[in-house]
């Protein structure tokens, strides 16, 4: 392991940097992300990920965001464990009726200033379970949406420019 | 066992077959006939393979498991009431109780002794109507927050002993169910688990669609098993149908399969490591499974490959070079994987909390018929690509690794094994898989996909997928769209278990007990 890791000290970082200018890349957008968010929240947005009735598909993906290929804290941009310590709720699934209590209470428990996004195709227009009788629909049913992600699941690269995204919006307007 | 009536034997007595279920037959019998099965049940060790509901009539898969024959048996019950099948075996419970919510179906006591646990399970009084999947549905008003009865727990009792309630939504990324810990000081007393937060009408939105249609929605039972569930339910439609996939479209199909089936436990191993605090683990295993996903979505098209497999074959055809990559992915991964193997193993710290942690007994494996790294840790060894086999696998060469010892330590190495067995199956499919076959002017090739016959039918398919046996059935009606179907995920017959692996271990232990489970819960709450 030893050796392991001193391959890994000598042989750099594996987070894909690869700047080509012009081109909307990884590192791009997330030199974009990162002053945003900085001129908006200090130094960072922390984000609570709510799975509102998922097949999973998004937050294996959301997950994919950690890994040291995106390592997405670098932007300061990080996932939190409680709602109360969170600036955005990330939102997937076509929100249950078993879970639209819950999702509700997160998203009082939030403090304000705070922002919804709704990720994947189910959160925004219910997916293939739009009319099912135990959905009640798009997270927009049940709490104001800031922010739609599109995509089944969105890959990684779609959730971090969708972040972006939504700080670009929430610059123009007011908070909540 | 010596002596035991042969499945088709006892079924042949008690009830008569319908025509047109395919591969494996379905038997009708009567209340005296289900009666006689549950006695046989309590003697014999035919595994549970799944239990459903219809508007009036009540299902069960059984498998014998010696001689790998399968067979369905239905029970009509206008009355809807059915002798339940719990007693001898507790793995119906919840499907039960599932059949109760969505049909009305309601289990009764078939065995001296024996409660019927007639809790609600997927229904939480929030869906505005009672069994949904019933012929008349019952209209309710949905009570708000306060007037909801509370769910009955199951007591525990006793001095000293607290609850701790956790969730639905939970600290992690993951999905939603929750929790009712009975700790005494940090000794978990008992665990119970509730769920169906996720249930999101699966079978009631299939009914009636094409099973193109209906695929897209098994695609997305469990996002992490898309292309096990994909594969499972085109296996049932094209039995119900008569018809056999292209050859190049099934192999394509066992490819993609193995390259989930690779992804999933390197994700998993690494988050199994993290919740035992060893972060480096999940550093390194995140970059392999980066790698497997981004090989998937250069050969397919999508990263996790969903809507790849059809009813019929697959779509599209995997991407021109798409041989190439997925032979230096398999060089990568075996480069890389194996010096992570090693760390795992020669880290006693990480060791400490995986070795003797969260043990299933072989036991309630069994009981359970519980499948994947589940029942292998605990030394139930079977495999659907083994038993009863499909093709490819038919011909080709790999072993399903089997361990005793039953805890999170196992479930591990079952996981290290089987990515082995994977990278050794991609590449034999990679070298004897069909090439594209040319049509009849020699330039063209004919569609991997072919266009469905529009007619009835019954058809019941097994698929392995990462975290064990899938069956799916389905019934066609005459038009060629879904009468009926149910996807039976892996998760049923592991979920339970987890109850019993966490019992006298310390709370702290239970996300790596859960982890290294890795129940879905989409998949269960359908």
């Amino acid at each position: 392991m030893l050796k392991h890791i001193l391959r890994s000290l000598t042989g750099g970082p594996v987070t894909e940097a690869a700047p080509v200018p012009g081109a909307d890349t990884l590192a791009d957008l997330g030199a974009r992300v990162a002053a945003r968010s900085r001129a908006r929240l200090g130094r960072s947005l922390s984000i609570r990920q709510v799975d509102a009735g998922s097949c999973n598909g998004c937050e294996l993906e959301i997950h994919a965001l950690n890994n040291p290929l995106y390592d997405l804290e670098r932007f300061g941009i990080r996932f939190v464990a409680s709602p109360r310590h969170a600036d955005v709720l990330l939102v997937t699934g076509p929100v249950t009726k078993n879970m639209a209590d819950a999702l509700c209470r997160t998203w009082d428990a939030t403090p304000d200033p705070k922002w919804v996004v709704a990720c994947g195709a189910c959160a925004i227009d219910g997916g293939v379970f739009a009319g099912s009788y135990a959905c009640v629909g798009p997270v927009e049913a049940v709490l104001p949406v800031d922010l739609r992600i599109p995509g089944c699941p969105p890959r990684p690269v779609e959730l971090l420019s969708g972040l972006l995204a939504l700080l670009e919006t929430t610059a123009a307007e007011r908070p909540r | 066992m010596y002596g035991e009536e042969p499945l088709f034997g006892l079924l042949g007595r008690i009830g008569r077959p319908v025509d047109g279920h395919r591969p494996w037959p379905r038997f009708v019998t009567d209340r005296v006939g289900w009666r006689l099965l549950i006695e046989h049940l309590g003697g014999n060790g035919w595994s549970l393979l799944g239990l459903w509901g219809e508007a009036a009539a009540v299902h069960t898969a059984l498998r014998e498991d010696l001689s790998g024959d399968v067979a369905v048996v239905s029970l009509p019950c206008p009355d809807r009431r059915f002798p339940s099948l719990s007693g001898v075996r507790p793995a119906a419970i919840r499907l039960e109780r599932m059949a109760q919510d969505l049909f009305g179906l309601v289990a009764e006591r078939a065995v001296a002794g024996q409660s019927i646990d007639d809790r609600p399970w997927l229904d939480h009084g929030k869906w505005g109507t009672r069994h949904p999947l019933a012929a008349e549905p019952v209209i309710t008003t949905a009570p708000g927050p306060q007037e909801q009865p509370p769910y009955r727990f199951l007591p525990a009792e006793g001095p000293g002993l607290h609850q701790i309630p956790v969730g639905p939504v939970h600290a992690g990324i993951i999905e939603p169910g929750h929790f009712r810990f009975t700790a005494n000081g940090e000794t978990v007393v008992r665990l119970e688990e509730r769920l169906g937060y996720v249930h999101k009408g699966v079978e009631g939105l299939m009914r009636g669609k094409t099973p193109a249609d209906a695929a897209r929605i098994v695609a997305r039972l469990s996002g992490d098993s898309t292309v096990a569930h994909a594969i499972a339910f085109a296996r049932a439609v094209e039995a119900a149908l008569g018809i056999e996939p292209p050859p190049r479209a099934v192999w394509l199909r066992a490819l993609m399969a193995e390259l989930e089936r690779v992804a999933n436990h390197l994700g998993d191993i690494g988050a199994i490591c993290n919740d035992a605090a060893f972060a480096f683990m999940l550093a390194e295993m995140g970059q392999l499974r980066e790698v497997v996903l981004r090989a998937a979505d250069a050969c397919f098209g999508h990263r996790l490959m969903m809507d790849r497999v059809v009813p019929g074959g697959v779509t599209p055809d995997i991407a021109e070079s798409g041989r190439g990559r997925l032979t230096d992915l398999t060089a990568e991964l075996r480069r890389r994987f194996a010096p992570l193997v090693a760390i795992y193993d020669g880290k006693a710290s990480l060791n400490d909390r995986t070795v003797s942690t969260g043990i299933v007994s072989t036991g309630l494996v069994q009981r359970f018929g519980a499948g994947g790294y589940v029942g292998r840790a605990s030394g139930r060894g079977l495999d659907a690509r083994r038993s009863p086999g499909y093709a490819p696998y038919t011909d080709l060469d790999f072993e399903v690794p089997v361990l005793t010892e039953g805890d999170v330590n196992a479930r591990v190495w079952i996981r290290i094994r089987e990515v082995e067995q994977s990278l050794s199956l991609i590449d034999q499919i990679l070298r004897r898989m069909p090439g594209v076959p040319r049509g009849p002017d020699g330039i063209v090739p004919p569609p991997v996909l072919p266009r469905l016959p529009e007619r009835g039918g019954e058809g019941m398919a097994l698929v392995e997928s990462f975290r064990g046996e899938i069956m799916t059935w389905v019934r066609l009606a005459g038009d060629g769209t879904i009468d009926r179907c149910h996807p039976r995920d892996p998760s049923w017959f592991q979920w339970p278990l987890l109850e019993a692996a966490i019992e006298g271990n310390i709370v702290a232990d239970f996300p790596l007990c859960n982890k290294s489970f890795n129940g879905s819960y989409s998949g269960q709450d359908l």
